[in-house]
């Protein structure tokens, strides 16, 4: 008895195990796992660390648009439209003389705060009504998971359009809308791990010292489901961007003159312009086109990194 | 259904005689306690049946001993702990708690939000110390979560508590901002004791407590288990299917077949001389260390498999795969009873058998 009291000894690892039954056994656990970190695996994903370098650089432009872009993106100059790339407008200018390249970075904060933004009001209801459906079962599982096959249903970008036309178009009934949407399929992957991971012994556990309801939901289970979450949602993000993008183009989202990659490309719209004017319209479907690939990239490393966690 | 009936028939005597060891020292009694799980099928999901998983279970705990429940895989010893703990809400019977100050609660009966100031005085050790730690919390935040959750203590004073604990069951606390991914099974399982010990509980249920673990920590885990109970007098109800740790740490026990207790005693009369054909078969499975006893015949290989607890056998559960039964075997159930003070056992022949046990590692002819 007294010899167990006594706080176990630091003896190394191997010698602690020997000592037997009292002995400091917790030496033992010393961190070999470390480097197969979440960031270790991650970091082996060559593709993934391409991606973050891409969208980082757009991030940078995006976040630092009104430093780096020397020209004024809505100063129209009748004078210089249309001019192909020069020493003033590195990437020319556009039909109404605006800098291509100064609309460009200012269309990156929009394109990927509504991707953001999106992805995050959909991820944040998926969650919620996820979490909801999978620990409680029963009558409100069937409820919220008919509701999200009644949303699945629906043509989005159809449902999209009219929605938008409703509202009218702005960057913000984009956002919302978009996210509005987008939650089924998280809310769907979130079920499935509360499902499996409510039989635990650890929700015993916790169930058995009297935890409430929402500390088991929130503090023992979301922890664990997160991680396929943020998976979907980076892919989430590569699709509202394009969707976005889509809808822009369509006119139905945003509205000139705020430029968004999609109605910079809108903007291209005519024969001569395609045939002509490259400027116009190629840096915009490659700012669109590389922060898809980018994202989805990361999304891709980000799985393989957060797996393992899964399998236990 | 008939099962039922007869074992409440005999209820009085069962709980007369463990009343002749004093009902002070009582800590818990368990009556005729039953858990059945609905079978539902069908698109309209109506019930077709019932799992009879726990049927008609009696017995008592007494402050500051060890039951050992045993059993095959399935027999209903996991939701018998589960139903004391009421992880599970027993579809029937009673589970009687007798406080410190002398009142008798029937925690069978409480509803979840009442149920609070017992669930600190009865606690659980989980069988799989992987399962039953969560993956994405700390060891503190694992053994903190009880004192948390029941506003015990916080800040400094939680994490000195927590440190305390864990030196006791035998983990530095240094580790304790760690995951339990960075520990062996032993120490998770240490981790585990830790926490049904933080809220200083009197009763608690082990199910499976060392069976995940293997041969040379489940020593060690054993004896942080005696060492606990004589430190802090502790009651263990010691669930497991290994009958040489249950004789080890076991001062009683609990033969579960089905559903319902088979027979029950003190560990060492019951082992030296059982009173139930189905505890010598399980007891002729015992390794045992000498060699030369092996395949000697010694072993009773039952025929058959368990029975579906949805649709138990009639008559006693155990006369298919009996080697003794007789005719009346397979219509009339025998009760739990008396046979010697202190020795229960549901065998109509238990005065007549010569069964053999094991004693000290040898066959008792």
């Amino acid at each position: 008895m007294a010899e167990s009291t006594r706080p176990a000894k630091p003896t190394a690892p191997t010698a602690a195990e020997s000592v037997g039954r009292r002995a400091g056994l917790a030496a033992s656990a010393a961190p070999v796992r470390r480097r197969t970190g979440v960031w270790g695996r991650f970091r082996r994903h060559k593709v993934a660390l391409v991606g973050t370098f891409i969208l980082l650089i757009l991030v940078i432009g995006a976040v630092g648009a009104p430093i780096i872009a020397r020209n004024d993106p809505y100063k129209v100059s009748i004078s210089s439209y249309r001019k192909p790339p020069r020493a003033a407008n590195i990437l020319g200018t556009d039909s109404s003389g605006r800098d291509v390249l100064s609309r460009l970075l200012h269309a990156g904060r929009v394109s990927l705060s509504v991707g953001l933004v999106a992805v995050a009001i959909y991820a944040t209801i998926g969650i919620i009504l996820g979490a909801l459906a999978g620990f409680y079962g029963g009558w409100v599982d069937s409820l919220i998971m008919r509701a999200a096959d009644i949303v699945l249903a629906f043509p989005t970008l159809i449902l999209i359009i009219t929605i938008v036309s409703i509202l009218g178009p702005s960057i913000y009934n984009v956002m919302l809308v978009i996210g509005l949407l987008g939650w089924p399929p998280i809310a769907r992957i979130v079920r499935g791990l509360f499902l499996t991971l409510r039989e635990r012994e650890f929700i015993l556990a916790g169930r058995t010292i009297g935890a409430s309801n929402s500390r088991l939901i929130f503090r023992h289970i979301l922890p664990n489901a997160l991680a396929p979450v943020i998976v979907a949602a980076t892919f989430g993000m590569a699709s509202a961007i394009l969707l976005e993008a889509g809808l822009s183009f369509l006119g139905l989202g945003v509205q000139p003159p705020t430029p968004s990659w999609g109605n910079m490309l809108t903007d291209a719209q005519s024969l001569t312009v395609l045939e002509s004017m490259p400027w116009l319209w190629i840096p915009p479907g490659i700012a669109i086109a590389l922060a898809v690939l980018a994202i989805n990239f990361i999304g891709d490393g980000l799985r393989d990194a957060l797996d393992p966690y899964l399998l236990r | 259904m008939t099962g039922e009936g007869m074992v409440a028939r005999h209820d009085g005597r069962v709980n007369g005689a463990t009343n002749g060891h004093g009902a002070d020292d009582l800590l818990l009694e368990v009556k005729e306690l039953q858990m059945h799980f609905p079978i539902k099928k069908g698109f309209l999901r109506r019930t077709v049946g019932h799992v009879k998983a726990v049927d008609g279970v009696n017995f008592s705990i007494r402050t500051g001993e060890t039951l050992g429940l045993v059993g095959e895989s399935g027999c209903g010893k996991t939701t018998t702990g589960r139903s004391i703990i009421r992880a599970y809400d027993p579809t029937g019977g009673e589970i009687l708690y007798h406080q410190p100050d002398g009142r008798t609660v029937d925690l069978a009966r409480l509803r979840s939000g009442e149920l609070q100031p017992y669930r600190r005085d009865i606690r659980m050790i989980f069988q799989d110390p992987y399962s039953s730690l969560n993956p994405r919390m700390t060891v503190f935040q694992i053994v903190s979560d009880p004192l948390r959750v029941n506003k015990v203590a916080s800040g400094k004073e939680l994490e000195d508590r927590v440190a305390a604990l864990l030196r006791r069951v035998g983990l530095r606390p240094e580790y304790m901002r760690r995951y339990p991914h960075a520990f062996s099974g032993g120490e998770r399982q240490r981790v585990g004791i830790a926490r049904a010990l933080a809220l200083n509980p009197r009763l608690v249920v082990a199910d499976e407590a060392v069976s995940a673990l293997d041969v040379s920590v489940r020593a060690q885990i054993l004896n942080l288990l005696e060492d606990l109970q004589a430190e802090f007098n502790l009651t263990y109800l010691f669930v497991a299917h290994d009958l040489s740790v249950v004789e080890h740490i076991c001062d009683r026990v609990a033969v579960m077949y089905v559903g319902k207790l088979v027979e029950m005693g003190p560990t060492e009369e019951l082992y030296a001389r059982p009173l139930h054909p189905y505890t010598e078969a399980l007891l002729s499975a015992v390794p045992l260390p000498d060699p030369r006893l092996r395949d000697k015949g010694r072993r009773i290989i039952l025929q058959g498999d368990v029975p579906d607890p949805s649709n138990p056998p009639s008559g006693c559960y155990f006369h298919p795969r009996c080697p003794y039964a007789k005719e009346n075997c397979k219509t009339d159930g025998p009760p739990l009873r008396e046979i010697t003070p202190g020795r229960y056992a549901a065998c109509h022949y238990a005065e007549e058998l010569q069964l053999r046990g094991v004693v000290g590692g040898s066959v008792v002819a």
